[in-house]
């Protein structure tokens, strides 16, 4: 933590100004809904900030700007996502240290492993930026039907995906949920770590400054208990995000509430690499249509 | 009698009808080619056709004697199957033909217009089909030109057709598109309505005389085109379908897809003809075998 | 004047008076002597009686299929799988014509189907995945996949042998070993499927059929299985996957729809109308992703609806085992009160009714084919799944607003797009939530091109090389 008195000098130096930790939303920072907030602290206990306490009514809210982002986003060239991701590695690059700083605070981490933390962070963005415009090359393609037609596979964005952000890990373990979902265009809510929001929080800054569109990704602090169950069983949602959720019956309630709308579910504990990261939200759209032309070329009867 | 059309309008219109999918037009023949005919059901179906049949000759080698041989035929097929609907035969045989078959109801129809290419000049085109009503033709099978149409310049082939049709007089004009020069089933499908509404009696599909013929899908287009054409202009066109129908067995496909796209309405000789020499022999033969119940061999069936 | 003759399909298959249950390799009946009736739904005989699986069958099916996957199937070289699945895929092609017959007596569908498409469908599926079996390595879910496991399988009534194969194919290919459901009314060609793997030498425990109903489903859902595939309703599909909720189980559903078949106003307009007969009358609309919303450009409405009624008047309805049949009999008498009740209701709520006169047989379960004019986005025959000869129809104005009306619904398995403009396809086919899009044809299938839906048609897609990440562990 910085110091607020100079310890040589007996006046006090300027006050800081200390930051507001609100929700990101729609592109913008609102308080929340409720007008609650709750106190962060250390893993010590020592003071950091308030965050704002999002309500189910911030859920509601910020699945609607996943929704309205969506489409538009899905419908950006591919390379235009993956320079945007890269935009958001270059802004968290810069602003390395303030985020290794807030990540030391926020889990107890020593400063340079914090750095190292957010180095990777920023590698992964990268690594995901360069995905964008090759998912559908890897995972799509033709398909030799047995008849006269041309037959295509694409993968799709699945849409609004929830994410429960992993408790422990809050930049890190953030941007590995949310960049596979949004290399292939979906847009994402994000309930972020209950104890330690306030990295993902000023993450979301990074997002705005990179030509992020507003709604693309949402950032909920909270409580999980109350953020999670709405995210579960919120009809709008198509994909359900548990890797970040430890307790066991807890994922077992949510994956149970995201069945009545069958929202795609991942699992807690479940790991793989990134293209199954980026699998994990898409949907596979075949088109199929005749190829013939010539009334001697096609065979007939 | 076509619809009242300059051609200037008759082109417009028929560059602006709707496209056929040809995938889709194939597998619909392809499923109404499976439809299985049999027992009192097949045996009807041969008479129908056997009284559908345009028997034909044109050949360079014809002779009064083969087209005698032929016209006795296609009055007396075999026993008592019904006559064919009329006999097929270039200009120049129109006398004897019309001799031979005096009485029997069976039709003369003369190939015309400069046939099968159709590429001398109009003038001439024209007193060929004046010369074959004169010799008694009932029936004139003209070929368009295709090489207008194809070259874009329709307004030529729709005035073309209504000369002809001048000049056949009250001999039925049946229209042959030669749908394999015109390769695309888009073309069929404007060739169709173009000779429709400038006079057509009947659309034929083709000559006989180049590699690709009578396809079951072609012919589909066309009987979808002439129940089109009824449906906007009150006015009704007859199909023809010729070459390449060798057997009972495709002749019964065309006969399921007329049931089932046109209905009863074209479901005569006066309405659909096939145009073919080989195929009466295979529906004589099947239809000695239904009546005995064994196979029939072409011995027992005469050449001509 | 031009009448067919009745042209009854003369091959019968060897049809047993009982069939008991498949496990390990064995025919076996319940362990608590349960025992039901299949019915032949042209004519309501009784084609034979089969054991009926309860939750002591379906643990020791599993135990089968867990030994035979540690011992048998997993430990054995891929390319040697290929080769019983390939022999399989001869099988079924040799035996083609018993399999469609079978399958036309227990289902009800017409003879012309099962032969022309079931039958040789179910073989290519099996010939596609044999040829997967020794090349899992390039199927671009990692170096070296691996099996899940023994695979719980729940397979609905409309295509029962299709279904089949496109669940064991896969499974088997990927080197699982299977416990499949077939439905309850239709498990005949499942059982004959167990005599052909016998014939086929597969090893014992490879491939476990239970017949039975909807406890049996239930029951092989919830034993020890390590993924659960299912084809069927929504609403079954909603509790599956909340029954495997907090468990490893994997799961892939392929659920309902509600399609839209798009007919704009330059469509090449004959084949739309064979695209919509063939989108909502193939297999008597019992398709779960039958084209059954019809939305037509309001400009030509008035033609396509006139061309689309000739047409339907010339199709031929009644018995499934003549080979003119074009529609065939409804599935079960349970099938036939759910068809009814929805079309009352659409006749409730003020859409208009058309029928052809066509007769109907006097026994078995039959509906004419229907179609509903007048029908809004809010009518319950717009928005819910009828699986019936039953199509709504619908207008709308502009390209965007016909979009905006197909996506309307909680479904997304398949959609329709007729017009002969290319681009306005792909900019149609973009836009479409749907996980198969159909332009300018509609209902086309092929092992090699993957199926599935979006939302509540499901999730997970069946054939191709996406139809191998449901089986595989990556």
């Amino acid at each position: 933590m910085s110091k607020h008195i100079d310890p040589v000098r007996t006046e006090p130096v300027r006050l800081r100004v200390k930051k507001t930790y609100k929700l990101y939303v729609g592109g913008k920072f609102p308080r929340s809904e409720s007008g609650r907030s709750y106190p962060v602290t250390t893993p010590d206990g020592a003071e950091l900030a308030n965050a704002a306490l999002a309500s189910r009514k911030d859920v509601r809210d910020a699945v609607a700007a996943a929704r309205k982002a969506q489409k538009p986003w899905a419908g950006q060239t591919a390379y235009l996502r993956g320079q945007i991701l890269y935009r958001a590695a270059e802004m968290l690059e810069g602003r390395a240290g303030q985020y290794a700083e807030e990540l030391s605070d926020a889990t107890g981490a020593e400063l340079h492993a914090a750095l190292g933390t957010v180095e990777q962070a920023i590698d992964r963005l990268v690594h995901y930026a360069g995905w964008t415009d090759k998912v559908a090359a890897v995972l799509g393609g033709a398909n030799p039907v047995a008849g006269p037609y041309f037959n295509h596979t694409t993968p799709e964005p699945l849409g609004v995906v929830a994410v429960v952000a992993p408790g422990a890990d809050p930049l890190l373990g953030l941007v590995e949920a949310i960049a596979p979902a949004i290399a292939t265009g979906n847009t994402v809510v994000v309930a972020t770590s209950e104890s330690m929001p306030l990295p993902a929080l000023s993450f979301g800054e990074v997002l705005a400054t990179s030509d992020l569109p507003g709604g693309v990704v949402n950032l909920l602090s909270g409580k999980t208990s109350e953020l999670a169950p709405t995210l579960a069983s919120h009809a709008d949602v198509n994909g359900l995000d548990l890797s970040g959720v430890h307790d066991s019956d807890l994922a077992t309630e949510l994956e149970a509430a995201a069945a009545e709308t069958l929202k795609v579910v991942r699992r807690p504990g479940r790991s793989g690499d990134s293209l199954d990261l980026l699998r994990q939200w898409i949907e596979y759209k075949t088109v199929w249509h005749p190829a013939g032309m010539a009334a001697t070329a096609g065979g007939g009867y | 009698m076509g619809s009242i059309l300059s051609g200037v309008e008759a082109a417009s219109l028929v560059r602006s009808l709707p496209g056929v999918d040809a995938v889709g037009l194939e597998a619909r023949a392809a499923g109404l080619a499976t439809r299985s005919i049999k027992k009192e059901s097949k045996a009807e179906a041969i008479d129908l056709a056997i009284g559908m049949i345009d028997l034909t000759t044109l050949e360079g080698a014809d002779t009064p004697g083969k087209v005698r041989s032929l016209c006795a035929k296609a009055v007396r097929p075999d026993g008592d199957a019904p006559s064919t609907a009329a006999i097929c035969v270039y200009g120049a045989q129109v006398a004897t033909a019309k001799a031979a078959l005096a009485g029997s109801g069976v039709k003369v129809a003369s190939v015309a217009t400069g046939f099968p290419a159709g590429q001398v000049p109009l003038e001439i085109r024209l007193a060929d089909t004046e010369s074959a009503v004169r010799e008694g033709a009932d029936e004139i099978d003209m070929v368009i030109n295709r090489g207008a149409f194809l070259a874009g310049d329709l307004e030529r082939v729709y005035h073309e057709i209504k000369a002809v049709k001048a000049a056949a007089g009250d001999a039925r004009l049946k229209v042959i598109l030669e749908t394999g020069e015109l390769v695309t089933y888009d073309n069929v499908r404007r060739a169709s309505f173009l000779a429709m509404h400038a006079g057509a009696d009947f659309i034929k599909t083709s000559t006989g005389k180049v590699g690709v013929n009578a396809t079951l899908p072609v012919t589909l287009l066309m009987m979808q085109a002439v129940r089109d054409f009824r449906a906007e202009t009150g006015v009704q066109v007859g199909v023809k379908p010729a070459g390449g129908i060798r057997n009972t067995k495709d002749a019964i496909k065309y006969l399921v897809t007329v049931n089932e796209i046109l209905g009863d309405d074209w479901l005569s000789a006066h309405w659909f003809r096939f145009g073919a020499s080989s195929l009466l022999n295979d529906l004589l033969m099947q239809r000695q075998k239904l009546k005995t119940g064994h196979y029939s061999g072409p011995d027992y069936v005469t050449v001509d | 004047m031009f009448d067919y003759a009745p042209a009854p399909e003369s091959v019968r298959p060897d049809i047993k008076e009982h069939y008991g249950l498949f496990i390990g390799g064995e025919f076996t009946d319940a362990a608590d002597g349960a025992v039901f009736k299949s019915v032949n739904p042209s004519n309501e005989e009784v084609l034979f009686t089969v054991a009926e699986a309860g939750e002591a069958d379906v643990a020791a099916a599993v135990a089968a299929a867990r030994q035979a996957h540690e011992t048998v199937w997993g430990p054995m070289s891929g390319a040697e799988r290929g080769k019983y699945l390939f022999r399989i895929a001869r099988l079924l092609q040799e035996k083609a014509r018993e399999f469609a017959v079978a399958e036309t007596l227990d289902n009800g569908k017409p003879i012309k189907e099962t032969r022309d498409f079931d039958v040789p469908t179910a073989a290519q599926h099996f010939f596609y995945h044999a040829g997967w079996a020794d090349k899992l390595s390039y199927a671009g879910v990692g170096a070296n996949p691996k099996s899940l496991g023994v695979i719980g399988q729940v397979i609905p009534w409309n295509f029962p042998l299709l279904m089949l194969s496109w669940k064991i194919a896969p499974a088997l290919a990927c080197g699982n070993t299977v416990v499949l459901k077939p439905a309850e009314t239709t498990p005949l060609t499942a059982l004959m499927f167990a005599e052909l793997c016998q014939e086929a030498d597969l090893p014992p425990g490879v491939v476990n059929i239970l017949p039975g109903a909807g406890a049996a489903g239930a029951a092989v859902v919830n034993s020890p299985v390590d993924k659960v595939a299912f084809t069927g309703s929504t609403a079954v599909g909603r509790a599956i996957a909340g029954a495997v909720a907090g468990s490893k189980k994997k799961v892939t559903l392929e659920l309902g729809g509600k399609a839209a078949n798009i007919v704009f106003d330059d469509a090449p307009i004959d084949q739309a109308v064979e695209g919509i007969v063939n989108g909502i009358f193939f297999n008597q609309g019992h398709v779960c992703c039958a084209g059954s919303r019809l939305l037509v450009q309001e400009s030509i409405a008035d033609e396509v609806l006139a061309r689309l009624k000739d047409r339907i008047a010339t199709l031929r309805v009644g018995d499934p085992l003549d080979k003119n049949t074009d529609v065939g009999a409804i599935n079960s008498a349970e099938q036939l009160a759910r068809i009814t009740a929805l079309t009352e209701a659409g006749e409730g709520e003020g859409a208009e009714v058309w029928q052809p006169s066509c007769d109907l047989p006097e026994t078995g379960f039959w509906f004419r084919p229907t179609i509903f004019t007048g029908v809004q986005q809010s009518m319950r025959i717009a928005k819910e799944e009828i699986f019936g000869p039953v199509l709504s129809v619908l207008t709308f104005r502009t390209p965007d607003e016909a979009i905006a009306k197909a996506n309307n619904t909680p479904y997304g398995l398949s959609a329709g797009v007729w017009t002969e403009k290319g681009s306005k396809i792909l900019w149609a086919a973009q836009r479409l939530r749907a996980g198969v899009v159909w332009a300018n044809t509609f209902n086309q299938f092929d092992a090699a091109s993957p199926f599935g839906g979006l939302k509540e048609s499901g999730y997970g897609r069946e054939g191709g090389r996406q139809g191998l990440e449901a089986y595989l562990d990556v």
